[in-house]
């Protein structure tokens, strides 16, 4: 199935958690927050989101701005 | 705030209180612009700023996940880390991208609004601000407000709950200076909520001015990261914010068209 992440297509295998997303990405314990659907999850509850087609996954950093 | 509330003179500064936490450091500084992280660490280090603004932005998918990251350089450990809202232009966008900061930094309450119009002059669009702070005030946010020079949106921003408002010198970016100080001191004469110019300043005289008129801190970012020396830039802000506070307290002479000597005239030779 297809997810949006961060704006592009990805490919992910069904039944698949956000946990497993994140572990996948190798951003397991960096500092990143993220939302479905516009709205935020939690990193405690990462492995219970299990995602589903067309879902919009944002995952994000602080970086420098003013 | 009242002006006629100033301390005694040689009582110390009692720092700057924002959402009940007090400050020594009145200059807050942005986090964009240097040329790499550890510029942005060292100026940010000699600015003496307590206060740091940063971006909230969608991470790099494939990107080198091991690769030093802004907190590892200013972390808040250290700092007190404020995510702003920068390149929205929705209340919506602004909102979310706060709820995410807030969750980057573990519910960390305090946050920068900003909700622009237009990208040429990044002007505030004010009407979907006010509707951003509002949303966010009510989810429990402490937000410190960029908006226009104002004195009425400054007031309604206040009164929804803002716990600072922030209204521009000038252009983001633009180092044009305070343009209208005027509007500046109508806003602080009735503020209680610290008052930060945020955006457009240029140089240190720009920073001791805003002080000078009455400000409680002023927060800026291309001033120091656009210098040529941003470190050495980053101290002579330090410098200026401090003695356009001390001139304030001090209670200046007024501007006269006038000439008064400084010597008496009694006892002159002929």
């Amino acid at each position: 199935m297809e997810i949006v992440l961060n704006g592009a297509s990805h490919p992910l295998t069904e039944g698949e958690s956000l946990q497993q997303l994140i572990v996948a990405l190798e951003l397991a314990g960096k500092a990143v927050a993220v939302a479905v659907n516009r709205q935020v999850v939690p990193a405690s509850l990462w492995p219970q989101r299990i995602l589903q087609p067309e879902d919009k996954v944002d995952v994000v950093r602080a970086i420098g701005g003013g | 705030m009242d002006l006629n509330s100033i301390p005694e003179t040689g009582q110390a500064d009692a720092g700057l209180t924002i959402a009940g936490k007090t400050y020594s450091s009145r200059l807050l500084v942005g986090s964009g612009k240097y040329r790499d992280l550890e510029q942005t660490r060292a100026a940010t280090e000699a600015s003496g700023a307590e206060i740091i603004t940063v971006a909230i932005r969608r991470v790099n998918i494939g990107q080198d996940p091991n690769a030093p990251n802004l907190l590892d350089v200013v972390p808040p450990t250290r700092y007190t880390i404020l995510p702003n809202t920068a390149g929205c232009y929705t209340a919506a966008d602004a909102i979310y991208t706060l709820q995410l900061g807030r969750e980057l930094l573990n519910g960390h309450k305090l946050a920068k609004l900003e909700v622009l119009g237009d990208e040429r002059t990044l002007f505030p669009n004010m009407p979907e601000t006010l509707k951003a702070a509002e949303a966010l005030v009510k989810d429990g946010f402490d937000v410190m407000v960029y908006c226009s020079d104002d004195p009425i949106q400054a007031r309604i921003l206040e009164e929804i709950g803002c716990v600072a408002v922030m209204p521009l010198a000038s252009l983001i970016g633009s180092g044009m200076g305070i343009l209208n100080p005027w509007n500046l001191s109508l806003i602080i004469e009735q503020a209680k909520v610290p008052v930060l110019v945020d955006a457009g300043v240029g140089t240190a005289s720009d920073a001791a001015i805003a002080m000078e008129l009455g400000c409680d801190g002023v927060l800026m970012n291309t001033a120091i990261a656009g210098a040529q020396d941003p470190i050495r830039m980053a101290r002579a802000m330090r410098l200026a914010i401090e003695a356009g506070r001390e001139a304030f307290l001090a209670g200046r002479i007024p501007k006269r068209f006038a000439a008064s000597p400084s010597s008496p005239m009694a006892g002159r030779v002929k």
